[in-house]
């Protein structure tokens, strides 16, 4: 709770932001999406978490003026995300915001995720909240409605989009993940939310559009969204099945 | 049972334990990864010297055949040992992650660190910009 005071007192500002971009071979919009974050948030930094890339990613996001940490091999978001996290607790930043390096994530959308942190731990940046023209169908439709009931429940607030890689994390968020942050399949969306809903942080989310990917298209076709269905719930199931991971303390901060 | 598949037993049973031990010696193999294959060895030590004591065994946990006692033991003790594996590996991959995601970060500070010098060292060569050049970025200092 004193965390949080002192958060409403300095306002998360965008010099205490940090902006994490997992990118494995993005090397197409890398550069384009590292620039327009930055102009969208004058003073923000932009960590491009290079996730084992083969191609001029990391050169590239440099370039654009990002910071650069290179993976020395493919951890997966999971991995490329608590790298971030160490990051930001390392050099004090007060929030994290995880942001696709291909595009569909709408760099205005920040600011509303930071506001939403002044009273949770983490806001979800959700796609079908009523902006934008997302629409799922079939079984990827169903595990993401299984998902959203579950957690909601959990997290005791309604979320609606929880593989919803676009999310801001605040100080306690930081020091949890920073520690614990799974690595495997779907594990930084669903399992991450679990985890910190079952250490006591809060979550909520802001609507948000989604923009069309820079380049390839989202997998689908029947057979492949029955197979997401399974591992979806297989992973809820495995999130549920570990033991509770307690939040840490956050020290006073005194500046 | 003749004598030829008795003493045949025992020479395979032994030579799993000389196997064994043999890593053990050389350090190939640690003591908790051992364990499961002396246990394993000295339990077709037994059963091949003492061949009754298998049916004795399997008389006493109400196995009819005692081949079957054998094929029981066996699959146990491999699935067993496989579980070992796969937690083994697990910690392995999760040790794995962890030093990449440290390695990652201490290249950053590297950098950092090499570039802010080369900055320093320019500044302090400002008046001879040649030297500069020549001194290749002031890591050479």
């Amino acid at each position: 709770m004193k965390a949080r005071c002192y958060d409403a007192a300095m306002g998360t500002a965008l010099e205490q932001t940090l902006i994490v971009m997992p990118a494995y071979n993005e090397s197409h919009s890398v550069a384009r999406v590292v620039t327009e974050t930055r102009e969208t948030l004058p003073g923000v930094t932009v960590l491009v978490v290079d996730d084992g890339s083969s191609d001029a990613t990391s050169t590239l996001a440099r370039e654009a003026g990002a910071v650069v940490v290179t993976v020395p091999f493919n951890l997966g978001v999971g991995g490329a995300m608590r790298v971030g996290f160490r990051y930001a607790l390392e050099h004090g930043y007060q929030a994290v915001v995880q942001i696709d390096a291909d595009g569909q994530h709408d760099p205005r959308t920040v600011q509303a995720l930071l506001d939403g942190l002044d009273t949770h731990d983490i806001v979800i940046a959700a796609r079908f909240a009523g902006e934008g023209s997302y629409v799922m169908r079939g079984p990827r439709r169903w595990a993401s409605w299984v998902l959203a009931k579950a957690i909601s429940r959990t997290a005791r607030a309604r979320l609606t989009d929880t593989t919803s890689g676009f999310r801001a994390s605040g100080p306690r968020a930081i020091a949890l993940f920073a520690r614990d942050y799974p690595a495997e399949y779907l594990g930084d969306t669903i399992e991450s939310l679990v985890i910190a809903c079952r250490a006591g942080l809060t979550a909520t989310q802001v609507p948000t559009a989604m923009r069309g990917r820079a380049g390839g298209v989202p997998s689908q076709g029947p057979l492949k969204a029955a197979l997401y269905l399974a591992r979806a719930t297989l992973a809820l199931m495995f999130a549920y099945a570990r033991p509770k991971s307690r939040a840490p303390q956050t020290s006073e901060v005194s500046s | 049972m003749n004598v030829r598949a008795y003493v045949f037993g025992i020479t395979a049973a032994l030579f799993v334990l000389v196997m064994v031990i043999y890593l053990l010696r050389r350090r190939r193999l640690r003591e908790r990864h051992a364990v499961w294959w002396m246990f394993a060895g000295l339990l077709a030590l037994i059963v091949g010297v003492f061949p009754d004591s298998l049916e004795h065994a399997a008389r006493a946990v109400g196995i009819e055949l005692p081949i079957n006692l054998v094929f029981f033991v066996s699959i146990t003790l491999l699935f067993l040992v496989s579980l070992q594996h796969s937690a083994e590996l697990t910690k392995l991959e999760s040790r794995t992650r962890d030093l990449a995601e440290t390695i990652a970060l201490l290249e950053l500070k590297v950098r950092d660190l090499t570039e802010q010098r080369a900055e320093e060292s320019s500044e302090d060569e400002q008046s001879e910009p040649d030297e500069t050049l020549g001194t290749d970025d002031g890591t050479g200092r």
